[in-house]
């Protein structure tokens, strides 16, 4: 009898494993599924000559035009993200140094508290509040580069803040206070010894946010708006890759369609290959300082 | 070297060291300080400008907005309810499907797998939050909205057709799908944080319930579970957190209708499937002020819940990043 119930027991045990190990495949399928039907559908289309490159196709139904390509969606989306980065990077990292170098009574707390609760609002009211702001006071630029470029940086404040600040707080305390024991003023040390030693953290961080804004669709609906043409200016709406596939997800006509399936797998191909070479950085870069 | 010790005051004649200035370190205290303040700015910038900018709305329909179930921008008279009912109809469906699958998962990678596996199947897992939300709303249309129209609707109407939770048309394009598409956003999130709560017990905790020759299931369940909690609670919240504010995705499947969902199978609208869909193709001002007002209801559940879960998880990690994969 004590043995059946502890074989009853290991029975179980062994069951949990393969009962989790398929939630691990119900998980995962939807990766696959994803990478499977972009590469299937998007293929083609992707190493058709000019499509990098070439406007998008007009909505005409047949062989009336020619041009199929997504050029101006990536050039309009390396200049919103870009010029997002370069007003969220900046301002993430410095209230990251704020938060935890600088913890006077609670207030560095309650930037990083806030922060955390931004990385949790939704990204579609990131875009409906930077619409609103500009059409009380600017009008004539609520479609633009520079709407667009604004809401990303909203989204990617917050997520730069929360890294920047975790990297930050991996610096060993004594590296600091050897620094300051150099007599060198406290912002030089922060600048030139905290920050660099935090470096590798900070931009991974960076990287993340920015790997996220190149997806966002949602926050671009009403700022950058979309564009068939390449970059007019950045006082005029915008093109973005996830507005196109968006625009042209439920297009009737196929060769929009296909133009929305080889802009997936060429959104789809960049993001995951940045992604994981980010984080074969970050194993790298921890392996090397977990041996100093 | 210079000394920098202070001569004792009884000599007069020997030079005063000069001291430091102060100055650069508190400017730089001052301008790191005021670009952290501007996070919190950005905060209430955001709601003071969603305010300000639905003030019509508020003015013409006052509180009775909150529950007006009715949306008709002809004859002017909005009211949140049916977006409201959208948005936590699929956001259940999605922690219903999404916290069995992805606990398991967490469990699967921190106690169950072999050891080789337990990184690549976290982070091929964690890719999926990386992926932009508008590819899952193609693939939805493209893969599960066939799927669900033509087998997994016909099966549930027939079989469970009499709970009445699956009347209607199968369309496809329907708060299920919605809600389903939402459950694979979210696995990530929930199963990041689990699995960084799990894998922050104690290994004595587990070396404990080992010793007394508990299973690997038994000791997962008396020594890790409990340990973990209140991370996993968190967890989950921060996965309700997003799929309550996820927009392109469930705009692209969930079929854009702005009425109170009768079923499970029926077509309806988030809030934020509804701002994207009508803030652009609005025929009057005071229909974006409404949908502007939604914004903010979104935006007040959305704080309301990442709040909840940022408590919680702070407990556990001391306002540390969890889950950092996911962001």
């Amino acid at each position: 009898m004590k043995f059946d119930h502890h074989a009853r027991r290991k029975l179980f045990s062994h069951a949990i494993a393969v009962v989790t190990g398929l939630c691990v495949i119900a998980v995962l399928y939807p990766l696959f599924s994803i990478i499977y039907t972009a590469v299937i559908k998007g293929g083609a289309v992707l190493f058709q000559a000019g499509f990098l490159t070439d406007v998008p196709p007009n909505a005409c139904s047949i062989v009336a035009c020619k041009t199929v390509g997504i050029g101006p969606d990536i050039e309009g989306t390396f200049i919103l993200v870009g010029l997002a980065a370069c007003i969220a990077i900046p301002v993430g990292v410095l209230a990251a140094i704020f938060a935890t170098e600088y913890r006077t009574r609670g207030f560095g707390r309650a930037i990083s508290f806030t922060a955390d609760v931004l990385t949790g609002a939704p990204s579609i009211i990131m875009g409906a509040f930077i619409f609103g702001y500009f059409v009380l006071y600017d009008p004539t630029i609520v479609y633009s580069a520079i709407t667009g470029a604004l809401a990303l940086s909203a989204i990617m404040i917050p997520i730069i803040t929360r890294t920047a600040e975790e990297a930050l707080r991996t610096v060993p305390e004594a590296t600091r206070e050897a620094a300051l024991a150099l007599g060198i003023s406290k912002w030089k040390a922060t600048l030139r010894i905290t920050l660099i030693t935090a470096l590798p953290g900070v931009a991974t961080g960076a990287l993340l946010a920015v790997m996220r804004a190149a997806g966002e669709a949602a926050p671009l609906l009403f700022t950058a708006l979309g564009s068939n043409l390449p970059f007019q200016g950045f006082n005029q709406p915008t093109a973005a890759l996830p507005l196109l596939i968006y625009n042209f997800a439920l297009s009737p006509y196929s060769n929009q369609e296909k133009v929305a399936w080889g802009a997936t797998l060429f959104l789809l191909v960049a993001i995951l290959i940045a992604n994981v070479a980010t984080r074969y950085m970050i194993h790298r870069l921890s392996r090397r300082y977990a041996g100093m | 070297m210079e000394s920098t010790t202070p001569s004792p005051p009884s000599s007069p004649e020997a030079p005063k060291p000069r001291p430091v200035s102060r100055w650069p370190d508190r400017i730089f205290v001052g301008f790191v300080g005021i670009v952290g303040a501007g996070v919190l700015a950005l905060a209430l910038a955001i709601v003071a400008i969603l305010v300000y900018s639905a003030r019509s709305s508020f003015n013409r329909f006052g509180l009775a907005f909150l529950w007006g179930s009715t949306w008709n921008p002809q004859t002017e008279v909005f009211g949140v309810l049916p977006f409201v009912a959208g948005t936590l109809i699929t956001s259940a469906i999605a922690l219903l499907v999404a916290v069995p699958l992805a606990l398991g998962s967490a469990i699967f990678i921190t106690t169950q797998a072999p050891r080789f596996l337990r990184g690549p199947v976290g982070t091929a897992i964690e890719l999926l939050a990386a992926v932009p939300s508008v590819i899952y709303g193609l693939w939805g249309i493209y893969v599960i909205h066939p799927l669900m129209e033509s087998t997994v609707e016909p099966w549930l109407k027939q079989y469970l057709g009499w709970t009445g939770l699956f009347s209607g048309p199968a369309i496809g394009l329907d708060v299920l799908t919605a809600g389903l598409i939402l459950a694979v956003m979210i696995v990530p999130t929930i199963c990041a944080v689990s699995r960084d709560t799990l894998l922050a017990v104690p290994e004595s905790q587990r070396e404990a319930a080992l010793s007394l020759g508990a299973t690997s299931w038994e000791t997962t369940r008396v020594s890790m579970l409990p340990y973990a909690r209140s991370g996993i609670v968190g967890g989950v919240i921060l996965g309700l957190g997003r799929a309550l504010g996820e927009t392109m995705a469930v705009t692209m499947v969930i079929g854009n209708i702005d009425k109170v969902p009768t079923s499970l199978l029926s077509p309806g609208q988030t809030i934020a499937s509804l701002i994207a869909n009508e803030l652009l193709s609005s025929i009057s001002s005071l229909q974006v002020a409404a949908i502007l007002e939604c914004g903010l209801v979104l935006l007040a559940i959305s704080l309301l819940v990442n709040v909840a879960a940022r408590v919680l998880v702070w407990r556990v990690s001391g306002g540390r990043v969890v889950g950092v994969g996911v962001l």
